[in-house]
C-alpha cells in the first residue's frame, strides 16, 4: 500500500461503473504509468475498463506512456474546485509540476478519456 | 418583421440574425457567413482559433448591450458556416497576420462600419493589438479578450492534424482544460461543440498566426490609445494565456487597461456568459463614454 493507493482503487471502481466512459475507451488497451511524487502505480487499461492497478515503480514492466505528478500538484489537482494552474493535466505540465513521456500518441488519441479518469470523482 | 412572424409561428426569435455575403480578401472571393443585432456603435467580435462566432450568442442577444451596440460577430473563411475560398483543397490553410487583418478590415469596409469597436478572444484576442497599432485611426477601440503580445507554447499542434487521431476529438480535449473548471457544464460542452467540428487542420492553420506569425512584443509599446483605446480582459483560469501574459503587455502599452476576471478561462463569453457579462458591461459603458 502507497499513499494513493487507495484514491487510485476508488477511481477505478468509479471509471469502471461509469458506462459513458467506459464506452469512450473501448478502444483502450494498454499499460500506462501514473507516478505521483515516489508513488508508482502501472494501471492496465483494458477496452476502456481499468482491469488492474499494480504499485511498483520499480518493477520492469513496460508502459505505453508515463504521467509524472508532483505529490502537491496532485493534491491540489484532486479538489473539487481547483485553484488555477491545478485543474488540468497540461496546467500542471506547464507550470512544471507535471511531466509526461513515452509512447503519447494512445494518449492524445483518447485524451478525453484519459482526462476524465484522471479527475474522475473530483 | 421577423419578431411578428415568430409570434404567428408560436416560436421565440432570438434578436439575432445571420446573413451571408461575398467579400473580396487578397485577391480571393471569400463567402463569409456573419450574425448581427442591435443599434449604435459598430461591435466587430472576432471568434478564438478553431471554432466560430457561435461564441457570440449570447453577446448578440443581450438588450442591455444591443440598445447602445450592433453587434456583429462573422465566421473567418474555413470556419462555421463561411466556406474556404475556391481551391481549398489544393492547399494548407495557415493564416497570418496580413491575411488575418485583412480579413477583418474587409469585413469592416463590406459592412460600411464606422469607427468599430473591435472584440476578439485569443487569436482574435492578439490581432486586435495589431489592429490598434496599423488601424487605430479607423477604429473606435479595442477589446482583447485572453489576449497577449505573445505566449509560450504548451503542446505540439502537428497533433491536431493527422490520419490517425481525430482532429474534433484532440482539439476538444486540449482545449478543455482552458475552461474553468466552475464554468457551467451546458456552456462548457456548447464551447467545445465548436472545435469538435471544426474542419480538417483549420484549428492547426489558425495556429500558425498565433504560434509563428504573431510575436508582436517588440511593437505594441507604439500602440497610441489616445487614438485607439485597448482594453484588455483575461481569466484567471487561462493557462494558454495567462493573465501574466496579459499583464506584461498592458504595461508596455501606455493607457492600455487590464482586467483579470475571476471564474474564467480562455472563452469567457462562451463558457460563462453570466459571469462575463459582468466584466464586459462596465467595459462597454466606458468605451461609449458612460463612466
Amino acid at each position: 500500500m502507497a499513499p494513493n493507493t487507495d484514491i487510485l482503487h476508488s477511481i477505478a471502481a468509479a471509471v469502471n461503473n461509469d458506462a459513458a466512459m467506459v464506452h469512450r475507451g473501448r478502444y483502450v488497451d494498454l499499460n500506462f504509468l501514473l507516478s505521483i511524487g515516489s508513488d508508482s502505480h502501472f494501471l492496465t487499461i483494458s477496452q476502456g475498463r481499468i482491469a488492474a492497478i499494480t504499485l511498483g515503480g520499480g518493477l520492469m514492466r513496460p508502459w505505453r506512456f508515463a504521467i509524472h505528478i508532483t505529490p502537491e500538484a496532485w493534491k491540489k489537482f484532486r479538489q473539487p474546485l481547483p485553484r488555477p494552474g491545478y485543474h488540468d493535466l497540461f496546467a500542471m505540465c506547464k507550470l512544471g509540476e507535471a511531466r509526461i513521456e513515452g509512447e503519447i500518441h494512445a494518449l492524445m488519441a483518447n485524451l478525453r478519456y484519459f482526462k476524465e479518469l484522471l479527475a474522475h470523482g473530483r | 418583421m421577423a419578431a411578428k412572424l415568430g409570434a404567428e409561428l408560436g416560436v421565440e426569435f432570438e434578436a439575432a440574425i445571420g446573413r451571408y455575403m461575398t467579400v473580396e480578401i487578397q485577391g480571393r472571393a471569400n463567402r463569409i457567413y456573419f450574425e448581427t443585432a442591435g443599434q449604435g456603435i459598430p461591435l466587430v467580435c472576432l471568434h478564438t482559433a478553431g471554432a466560430d462566432a457561435t461564441q457570440y450568442r449570447h453577446l448578440l442577444n443581450d438588450a442591455e448591450i444591443t440598445r447602445n451596440y450592433q453587434v456583429i460577430a462573422f465566421d473567418l473563411p474555413w470556419h462555421g458556416k463561411s466556406l474556404p475560398p475556391v481551391g481549398y483543397h489544393l492547399e494548407d490553410y495557415n493564416l497570418t497576420t496580413d491575411l488575418y487583418l485583412d480579413t477583418v478590415m474587409a469585413v469592416c469596409q463590406a459592412l460600411k462600419l464606422e469607427q468599430p469597436v473591435i472584440m476578439g478572444c485569443s487569436m482574435g484576442g492578439r490581432i486586435v493589438l495589431q489592429l490598434a497599432l496599423s488601424r487605430g485611426a479607423e477604429l473606435g477601440a479595442v477589446i482583447g479578450l485572453e489576449g497577449a503580445d505573445h505566449q509560450e507554447p504548451w503542446y505540439d499542434t502537428e497533433w491536431l492534424h493527422r490520419p490517425d487521431v481525430h482532429g474534433g476529438e484532440i482539439s476538444a480535449a486540449l482545449v478543455s482544460g482552458l475552461v474553468a473548471p466552475q464554468s457551467p457544464d451546458e456552456f462548457r460542452w456548447e464551447t467545445l461543440w465548436g472545435y469538435l467540428q471544426g474542419g480538417p487542420g483549420v484549428f492547426k492553420g489558425d495556429l500558425h498566426f498565433y504560434r509563428v506569425d504573431s510575436d508582436y512584443r517588440d511593437r505594441v509599446g507604439d500602440i497610441d490609445t489616445n487614438q485607439c483605446p485597448v482594453y484588455l480582459m483575461t481569466g484567471e483560469y487561462d493557462f494558454s494565456c495567462t493573465p501574466e501574459d496579459t499583464l506584461r503587455t498592458a504595461a508596455r502599452i501606455d493607457g492600455a487597461q487590464a482586467t483579470i476576471m475571476e471564474g474564467l478561462g480562455h472563452f469567457p463569453m462562451c463558457e460563462d456568459p453570466a459571469q462575463f457579462r459582468r466584466y464586459i458591461l462596465p467595459v462597454l459603458d466606458q468605451i461609449r463614454g458612460k463612466t
